[in-house]
């Protein structure tokens, strides 16, 4: 919404101050305002000037000679480029020497042998509109060398105010008058337009009224509350007078003619939306305003629609002319021939304009205005205030008789508010009277005891008919707030009770696996959580209206997301990439009855994922550490088990079904996979992704990938204090050649089954094939270590526990000793 | 002499040239001069050789037991030049090596990183919980009635314009604020209630240099008898200070937020320039960080809390933006993008 500061002042002419400081006031107390732009400033060189006599350039088809009058007594020749320039017109003009918005410098010079004097403007050269196809005709109203700029009323300045939802008042210079006056309403007076007064005489109808020859119906009273018509006759469509286009174009309206301009001043200024019909392509004399029929209609924007019967028309006795509060018809608009006119001022329910603009696509200055309320108790001064500009500009005489169909304009909404309530929402100890002042000059009424702070009593406060906003006592609460000021309230520390809600169980264990995988070397990715179907598996949820194909779905999993951003970087150049993810994934199904009687029909699950490739150390001089294979990720998951708890890692392809969500490893997981168990419940899968289900360049090294579900994160630690040994260990290391396809967790199991209790820890520490070894077999080095709390161990005692131990290995595996 | 002292005189002197061999043999500055030393206590003509041929003059019963001591001296001496003649060696190789060259870059193991929203996320949190709140969760996948209804948003109001949302089904959306964990944490919990609730939202936003469809909000809400809207300033104050620095000022503006009500959008002085105007701030010397107010009672209401009794504040802000402002982002995309270049950056 853009405001000119010219015209608030007009309004009001207490508000004072500089543009900047009406901003930031505004800014403070109601709705912010985005920039403030000058208008209509260097325009000091510019003056008005009479084109008195325009030939052709004898050189130049497309250039003309003007003799111009700049009021300077001597007539001036002037080369210009512009086509349509009128003899006896008016025109901005910037004689040699002068300067232009930009700090371009006119001089005297000769174009194609013509001398020219100086220059006839554009709206754009003067930076005062977006036209800069034709010099910018002025309004006969004007004298040769009058300068400029007074002659439009600048230097104006422009506010760009980003109206808040519920502000809908704010978009009209005298609701910011309102806010910005000291005085508030008491300051502002609508200024005269200098023609005839019009005081109608109403013919008033609940349903429908007649005057002058014209009916209004309103056939549906759940779609216009109000409709008032006048009509005027004889008017005379033209430009409108310059101090209204100045106005408009100030704020940021673009002037049309001076029956439009009129409709759209008093919008701007009451905020009321009006419309002029031509009268004379009113077919029957009948407006009716009614549920559209699934009829044809052609807006005034040239767009063809096909209305049904969720669209509000204004019809004719035969056809829409109008979608109702939205756009205006072709057929019906004030065009040059036009000489009477019907004038709409209307109360459209905002409901139904808003499925109008919905179904038609279009959105308004007057859809905007009617979908969040409009005063019905300004329109009979809005028709008034456009039939009055509508006459000053454009001549003609207005009927006397006027329509108005429709309710009574409704009483202002009456709201308690209680000062008790001030002090424990605000914090503030106001007394009535102080309230009442914060709220009158708004145009609120306050009623009650106003003299003490007490806080048993009570206001009552009517609400103006322009803030459709204020329904509540707690709106009135924002209202005294805000007039109160945000920044003169006390500050006060105040201390507080904990919270009754605990920390998030997701939380804290996205802590902590963000703190492992970070720590491990890991980069953290936050991708997106849309997904193309091929990135997806099992039942991915589908959006309805997707941004693109690509973006279509939601993540079912976060690998193959980690997969594409490996991907991206191979892209980039980097080979080494060890990315980790934490974040929801979802698969369409039936979720549980929701307090709404909604369906969830997606169901989530928080899951931690990683991707790793290339160098397992950062290159060095000493030599490379080589690329990461299995056992870096392996060793990756023991660390996760050990330290997160994640569960039992164990070789093998991942069951069919397990609780949860199904973890999607089908599309990326290579034959080297590996399965995390926390019981019988599948929490994790992880291996070496398969070649063929990732886009990578020759030099790339192996990708590995693994993802868990969140919830299997341990969070109570459980640990307890082992004593520290008081006793020497005793270490026997073990090397048995057996068969090769007997895996090492079975032999590992086997020694500590066949050892005593004394056995602390077995490890494999070397695995040898080749030499010495038969094919087939392969030898498997084992490291054990003895230590009992109480006491030393004696030789023997070990020799006793190896020797049972290599005989049961012997035993079950045909395994032997291996001479060192 | 007499007969009688000659042992004794052997002995001693074995002793003797023991001593000063040791001395002479651990004083050999380098190879040359322990030869000398070798030379003069045990080659053929050496003392120790000298020292022996008086063994003849021994009685007989007495001279295994001296020729005894000579030889442990022999190998004591012998023992004491191999270990001196090593440590000379190994002294000559060393000063024949350069220095190391402590110039050259250690072995370093990859540094990993937790992402800077988290980053920024993670110190919201931290702040606020020494203001008694705790983390709350929710899902990202919400009906409207959470997502719009329970927060005083009529689906049918030109206030859902505000969100652009991504359906998924009849009344099933992904949340377009992380708020609806608000009113899921009021059903389960009563009073004092005090949560953030930090997370992924969505809106139909396509990608460009500072709107991204999915983005990371952090909310949160107090509620409690006697909150009011003093306590609420000194809070987000509170927050200000310890997150952006203590020199930061706040600037509370009137806003419009269907779920509070006063509404508050709250900016901080610029921390580029400090105030003075610059191209982030857009020359305004503010930047706007959040959006609060005091919670509205139709929210109370739609959860079952006694509005009457009740007063509460919230607030809600966009880690993904506040992390750009502090590291000087330029592009929200390349937030999401995993570049192993930029995620370093964050190590
Ligand atoms: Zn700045």
């Amino acid at each position: 919404m853009d405001l000119s500061v010219k015209w608030l002042q007009s309004l009001a002419p207490t508000i004072e101050g500089t543009a900047e400081e009406l901003a930031a006031s505004l800014s403070s107390r109601a709705v912010p305002v985005d920039r403030v732009e000058p208008v209509g400033t260097g325009l000091d060189d510019v003056v008005v000037a009479r084109v008195l006599e325009v030939r052709r350039h004898p050189d130049a088809d497309r250039l003309s000679l003007c003799r111009v009058d700049a009021g300077t007594g001597e007539v001036l020749d002037v080369v210009c480029g512009a086509p349509l320039i009128d003899e006896q017109g008016l025109y901005p003009f910037i004689p040699a020497g002068g300067i232009l918005p930009g700090g371009f410098r006119i001089e005297r010079r000769k174009i194609r042998g013509e001398i020219s004097n100086g220059m006839l403007c554009s709206e754009k050269e003067l930076g005062l509109g977006r036209d800069s196809a034709g010099i910018m005709r002025l309004a006969d109203d004007h004298l040769p060398g009058e300068s400029l700029p007074e002659a439009l009323g600048m230097p104006d300045a422009r506010l760009e105010v980003d109206l808040t939802p519920n502000r809908v008042d704010l978009a009209c210079h005298v609701g910011v008058a309102r806010e910005l006056a000291p005085g508030g309403i008491g300051d502002i007076a609508l200024p005269p337009f200098g023609g005839p007064e019009w005081s109608p005489r109403w013919k008033t109808g609940r349903q429908s009224a007649s005057a002058g020859h014209v009916t209004v119906t309103i056939e549906d009273p759940e779609r216009c509350f109000r409709y008032l018509a006048a009509i005027v006759r004889g008017v005379e469509v033209g430009p409108s007078p310059q101090w209204l286009q100045a106005r408009l174009r100030a704020a940021g309206s673009q002037p049309i003619n001076n029956v439009v301009d009129s409709t759209n001043y008093v919008l701007l200024e009451l905020n009321q939306p009006l419309h002029a019909f031509d009268l004379a392509r009113i077919s029957g004399r009948e407006i009716r305003v009614r549920a559209a029929r699934n009829e044809a209609h052609t807006t005034l924007d040239g767009t063809e629609h096909e209305l049904g019967p969720e669209v509000s028309v204004i019809a004719d006795a035969e056809r829409p002319i109008a979608l109702a509060g939205v756009m205006g018809g072709a057929d019906s608009e004030v065009s040059t021939e036009t000489t009477d006119l019907l004038i709409e001022c209307a109360a459209f329910d905002p409901r139904h304009t808003r499925h109008t603009a919905l179904e038609t696509g279009l959105s308004t200055e007057a859809s905007y205005r009617f979908e969040r309320g409009i005063d019905e108790s300004g329109m009979e001064t809005a028709i008034q205030r456009c039939v009055e500009l509508i006459l000053a500009t454009a001549g003609g005489a207005a009927d006397e008789q006027a329509i108005r169909v429709g309710r009574p304009v409704p009483d202002p909404p009456r709201i308690s508010l209680r000062p008790s309530r001030v002090r424990s929402v605000l914090g503030l100890r106001l007394s009535g009277g102080q309230i009442a002042a914060l709220l009158e000059p708004l145009g609120f009424s306050v009623e009650g005891p106003r003299g003490s702070t007490e806080t048993s009593g009570k206001l009552t406060v009517g609400v103006p008919g322009w803030r459709t906003d204020v329904r509540e006592e707690v709106d009135l609460l924002e209202e005294v707030a805000r007039r109160y000021g945000y920044e003169s309230f006390p500050q006060e520390d105040r201390s507080f009770r904990p919270s009754t809600v605990p920390d998030s169980p997701v939380w804290r264990r996205a802590d902590r696996a963000r703190r492992f995988l970070s720590a491990s070397g890991l980069l953290e990715a936050r991708s997106a959580t849309f997904a193309s179907r091929s990135r997806t598996s099992g039942r991915p949820a589908r959006l309805l209206k997707p941004l693109s194909e690509a973006e279509a779905f939601l993540r079912t999993d976060l690998v193959p997301i980690l997969l594409g951003r490996v991907e991206h970087n191979w892209s980039r150049g980097h080979r080494d990439v060890r990315l980790f993810e934490i974040g929801n994934v979802f698969q369409a199904g039936s979720g549980g009855g929701e307090p709404s009687g909604a369906v969830l029909s997606v169901v989530e699950e928080t899951r931690a994922g990683v991707a790793i490739t290339g160098l397992r150390a950062p290159p060095h001089w000493t030599g490379s550490a080589g690329d990461m294979e299995m056992w870096d990720l392996m060793g990756l998951l023991e660390e996760a088990a050990d330290g997160l708890g994640i569960g039992d890692i164990r070789p093998g392809e991942p069951p069919a079904d397990s609780e949860g969500l199904p973890l999607g490893w089908r599309p990326w997981l290579g034959s080297e996979s590996l399965c995390i168990f926390q019981g019988d419940r599948l929490v994790g899968v992880a291996g070496r992704v398969r070649d063929e289900a990732v886009d990578s360049p020759v030099w790339a090294a192996p990708v590995y990938a693994a993802e868990f579900r969140l919830d299997a994160v341990r969070l109570a630690e459980g640990r307890i204090f082992r004593d520290l040994p008081t006793f020497p260990s005793v270490s026997r290391d073990l090397a048995l050649v057996l068969d090769r396809k007997v895996v090492a967790a079975a032999v590992g199991e086997a020694i500590l089954s066949a050892a005593p209790a004394t056995l602390e820890s077995v490890d494999l520490f070397d695995v040898y094939e080749g030499e010495k070894v038969e094919v087939g077999q392969r030898s498997l080095a084992w490291r054990l270590v003895f230590r009992a709390p109480d006491r030393t161990l004696r030789d023997e005692e070990v020799e006793d526990a190896v020797g049972s131990i290599t005989a049961n290995l012997e035993d079950r595996f045909d395994a032997r000793i291996r001479s060192s | 002499m007499s007969s009688k002292d000659e042992p004794v005189n052997l002995r001693e002197t074995l002793e003797t040239i023991r001593k000063d061999a040791l001395a002479a043999i651990d004083g050999a500055a380098d190879a040359e001069s322990l030869e000398k030393a070798r030379v003069r206590f045990l080659g053929r003509k050496g003392l120790l050789s000298r020292a022996l041929s008086g063994l003849r003059s021994v009685p007989p019963e007495e001279r295994p037991e001296a020729g005894k001591v000579a030889n442990e001296v022999k190998e004591t001496l012998e023992t004491s030049i191999r270990i001196r003649a090593d440590q000379l060696a190994s002294l000559a190789d060393r000063s024949e090596v350069a220095p190391v060259d402590l110039t050259m870059p250690g072995r370093r193991p990859w540094r990993g990183g937790v992402h800077p929203v988290s980053i920024v996320i993670d110190e919201i949190c931290d702040i606020f919980k020494e203001l008694g709140f705790t983390r709350a969760a929710g899902p990202e996948v919400e009906t409207d009635w959470h997502n719009f209804t329970a927060l005083n948003i009529p689906l049918d109001h030109p206030a859902a314009d505000m969100h652009d949302t991504f359906y998924l089904d009849e009344g099933v959306l992904l949340r377009t604020h992380t708020s609806p964990v608000q009113a899921r944490v009021m059903m389960e919990h009563d009073p004092p209630v005090r949560i953030l609730a930090p997370g992924m939202a969505f809106r139909r936003d396509p990608y460009d240099a500072s709107h991204a469809p999915a983005f990371e909000q952090v909310e949160g809400l107090a509620v409690d008898e006697g909150i009011d809207f003093i306590e609420f300033r000194a809070a987000i104050d509170y927050f200000v200070h310890r997150f952006f620095g203590a020199s930061t000022r706040t600037r509370f503006r009137p806003s419009y937020f269907p779920f509070t009500e006063p509404s508050a959008e709250v900016d901080v002085s610029c921390m580029i320039c400090e105030g003075s105007g610059c191209a982030v701030c857009k020359r305004t010397g503010w930047i706007e960080i959040m959006g609060s107010g005091m919670v509205n009672p139709a929210v109370f209401e739609a959860v079952g809390y006694d509005p009457e009794r009740y007063t509460g504040y919230a607030f809600g802000m966009g880690p993904a933006r506040i992390a750009m402002l502090r590291y000087g982002i330029p592009d929200i995309r390349v937030l999401y993008e995993a570049d192993v270049g930029f995620l370093e950056q964050f190590a």
